[in-house]
């Protein structure tokens, strides 16, 4: 505690000495500039506001008044010098002993009657575990949706706009962003159609899915579940912009780089008679991140 | 005090606010409790202020993100844009995307509050984090604030999940791909992994619900909740008083400082105001997350060099660190980010709330410390701190591996391996060359006259946790045959 009848750092007869003068001069300047700030600020809301100059005279506003607090603090009045006793924070073995006298007291009053305690504790746990129930409505029970898409057999492609892809729409070297028809907003569907400039190394199964040297994959980076935007088709990678997980084109978009662990699930397609993309059937996996029971 | 005639104290007494607080205190009482307030000390040392910022940033963020709720709308409707920032116009986008792009051009006074909200976001984490250093290298866990430890621990829990939450509101493109991979993470999790992102997100990705139960868990829930724990926090920092460093009269026993009437309270509300002044200018002039330019969400979309904000984005570098590694198993999956995301959270969080046990364990220290340790006096601890910051700053370095690759001309993948190596180099190296530096700055102290306090034995072979009960055994032995 400070002595308050000790006297100030700076006695009343000192207040002339260049020292008091000086952090007056100071003190006063920062509250006039925080004065001026906040007018100004004011006046350029008033004017129909600049957010700039707003962020410039609403600095000046609080700073003024911080530093001329600090300033006022600092020439003014007294520091580093005041001392606190500390307390024992623990309670005594006499406080304690009361306490547990007096709890015991209506702990035995209470546990007389066992057959109300243990009535009462079940219909506790009881209305606990009634109310964990609610929790249930926040959300589907995860099911099929997390493993399949819209994709069903003869669901033709289109563009997120809505139109029909046909397969000479996709040039070599080109990469169409698809989605099944009536679908687009189908986050987990999206496709993406890459006619490479080397022929594609089917896999065992599937090598009636790349008409025309087309193939199709999910979009979906199987890492997080980004969206795999980047082609380079110099090389015929995907890239994953945001942990650069690299998908091999050629080999069944295969990861060869980054983070990824599973190659994107691909789409089987075919080129109906008008030249529309149609798949045929649901991608060869489910599509985005990994999960627990993703295999059963 | 008793000098005051008590003519001039009836005189002073008519003032309308000492009237009113003789009113309340009529009612209530507390005259004795608030003068011990005025009469608290606070220690003068620049590293205490810390806290106090991490305080005036969560102040600022109220006041800001209060204005920012009468103009912000979560929903998730898509409607068209026709404000006044001409690129968007005629696009389609959720009303949340609007209602922010709106806020910021044609809200008077919006983008600055918008923008102060978001640095004093990222500053409000920081100081967490600086004051939880300052915290740590210095001891001031131990006993008897462990509890306020993880009050501490907590809330910097809750600011990291609720600037996430902030940010992820306004359904711009770089937002909606953060959500994207915060839901992959949760579907991670072993065993309830699809249960809790159905949960969360009201069905599958991106979810009909998760804008709106954000908005109420940033604006309601986890601002209630901080406060709540502010509060907590700076009763026990009362309760328990300040630490403080040896030397200069200062005691176990005793506390030197300022008293807060009228230095501390006049130097702190001081500090507020700077800190809202930098706030403010920050928020004027420099800009920050211009959603106008990265455009409502498409989850078919994404932008390359997507970085999150920077508390996020130690998370962000160890999802793209860790090698794919997924186990399979019994036609179950453990997928690969599992474990540098949900389960290094885990790890980080737990090690946090654990560590004045974990350390009063090895040290057998469980006695009172109100004193403060230098940091090169605990030369185990310091370094074992500088390692575990050395591993968090290369995963939050490694979450721009992109954009140093681009910046710099460099190849990802060479940039990728490079951190993969660092991460586990460097905090071994950190922790010997600061472990060595602690020995050496303390034996110059030595030969300078400077008695160090007594270090306690670290002991190590407790490690060996499988070894612990013939330790306890061992331990009991010579008592029971004496």
């Amino acid at each position: 505690m400070s002595d308050p009848t000790a006297p100030d750092p700076i006695p009343e007869d000192a207040a002339r000495t260049a020292l008091a003068k000086r952090g007056e001069r100071l003190t006063t300047l920062s509250f006039a500039v925080s004065i001026f700030g906040a007018l100004a600020l004011a006046v350029v809301y008033w004017r129909g506001g600049q957010p700039q100059l707003e962020g410039i005279f609403l600095c000046l506003a609080l700073g003024g008044l911080g530093v001329g607090m600090i300033v006022w603090a600092r020439y003014f009045m007294p520091h580093g010098t005041d001392v606190e006793a500390r307390h024992q924070i623990e309670s005594t073995e006499e406080e304690i002993d009361a306490f547990r006298e007096e709890f015991e007291r209506g702990e035995h009053i209470l546990t007389r009657r066992s057959l109300l305690v243990r009535m009462g504790t079940a219909a506790v746990a009881a209305l606990g575990v009634a109310l964990i129930f609610p929790i249930r409505s926040l959300g589907p029970r995860p099911g099929k949706g997390f493993k399949s898409t819209p994709y069903r057999k003869g669901i033709r492609l289109v563009t997120d706009d809505g139109t029909l892809i046909k397969a000479d729409d996709v040039s070599v070297d080109g990469v169409i962003t698809a989605f099944p028809e009536g679908h687009t907003d189908a986050a987990d569907a999206s496709t993406l159609l890459i006619r490479p400039n080397e022929p594609v190394q089917a896999r065992p199964g599937r090598e009636s899915w790349t008409p025309g040297n087309l193939v199709a994959y999910s979009k979906l980076c199987t890492h997080v579940g980004c969206p795999v935007g980047l082609y380079q088709a110099g090389v015929h990678l995907l890239l994953c912009p945001c942990h650069q997980s690299t998908f091999d084109v050629l080999d069944g978009a295969r990861p060869i780089f980054g983070p990824a662990a599973r190659s994107l699930p691909q789409l089987p397609i075919e080129v109906d008679g008008e030249g529309y993309i149609v798949a045929r059937g649901d991608f060869s996996g489910p599509t985005g991140p990994g999960f627990w029971d993703r295999d059963r | 005090m008793t000098t005051t005639s008590p003519a001039r104290r009836q005189k002073r007494d008519k003032l309308l606010t000492r009237r009113a607080a003789r009113w309340l205190d009529a009612r209530l009482g507390g005259a004795k409790y608030a003068r011990t307030a005025l009469g608290k000390v606070f220690p003068d040392h620049w590293s205490f202020l810390l806290g106090e910022l991490a305080l005036y940033a969560f102040v600022v963020l109220l006041a800001t993100g209060v204005y920012l709720t009468f103009f912000f709308h979560p929903g998730n409707q898509i409607v068209t844009y026709h404000g006044s920032y001409a690129p968007l116009h005629g696009v389609q986008m959720s009303e949340a995307y609007r209602s922010a792009v709106e806020l910021s051009f044609d809200v008077r006074a919006g983008l600055v509050m918008r923008q102060i909200h978001h640095w004093a976001a990222l500053l409000f984490v920081a100081s967490i984090v600086v004051h939880l250093m300052r915290i740590f290298f210095t001891g001031a866990f131990r006993r008897p604030r462990e509890v306020n430890w993880m009050i501490g621990v907590l809330l910097l829990i809750l600011a990291i999940f609720n600037g996430f939450a902030g940010y992820s509101l306004l359904d711009d493109q770089l937002s909606g791909t953060g959500l994207r991979i915060a839901y992959s993470i949760t579907l991670s999790i072993p065993l309830a992994g699809t249960w809790l992102a159905s949960l969360l997100f009201g069905g599958e990705f991106p979810g009909p619900d998760i804008i709106d139960r954000l908005y109420v868990i940033h604006i309601l829930l986890l601002p209630a909740v901080i406060a709540l724990l502010i509060g907590i926090h700076l009763f026990l920092v009362v309760r328990h008083k300040h630490t403080q460093f040896g030397g200069m009269g200062r005691t176990e026993e005793n506390v030197v400082g300022e008293a807060v009437w009228p230095s501390f309270a006049f130097k702190s509300l001081g500090l507020m105001m700077l800190v809202a002044a930098v706030l403010a200018a920050l928020g004027g002039l420099a800009q920050i997350n211009p959603i106008w330019l990265y455009g409502p969400f498409d989850p078919a979309e994404v932008s390359s060099a997507s970085q999150p904000d920077w508390y996020m984005g130690w998370l962000d570098g160890s999802l793209r660190l860790f090698p794919p590694l997924e186990i399979r198993a019994f036609g179950f999956e453990v997928p690969a980010p599992f474990f540098p995301g949900a389960l290094l959270a885990g790890i980080t969080f737990g090690l946090l709330f654990a560590w004045p046990s974990l350390e009063a364990l090895f040290t057998g220290d469980r006695r009172v410390h109100h004193l403060l340790d230098r940091p090169r006096d605990r030369p185990v601890r310091t370094s074992l701190g500088v390692a575990t910051l050395s591993f968090y700053t290369v995963l939050t370095l490694a979450a721009s591996n992109d954009v140093i690759a681009t910046t710099f001309g460099l190849s990802v993948n060479a940039v990728l391996l490079t951190f993969r190596a660092l991460v586990i180099v460097l905090p071994p190296i950190a922790a010997l060359v600061t472990y060595r530096l602690c020995n050496e700055l303390q034996a110059r102290d030595i030969a300078g006259g400077y008695v160090p306090p007594d270090r306690p034995r670290v002991r190590w072979e407790l490690l060996r946790f499988w070894r612990w009960r013939a330790m306890r055994r061992a331990s009991r032995a010579p008592s029971t045959a004496g």
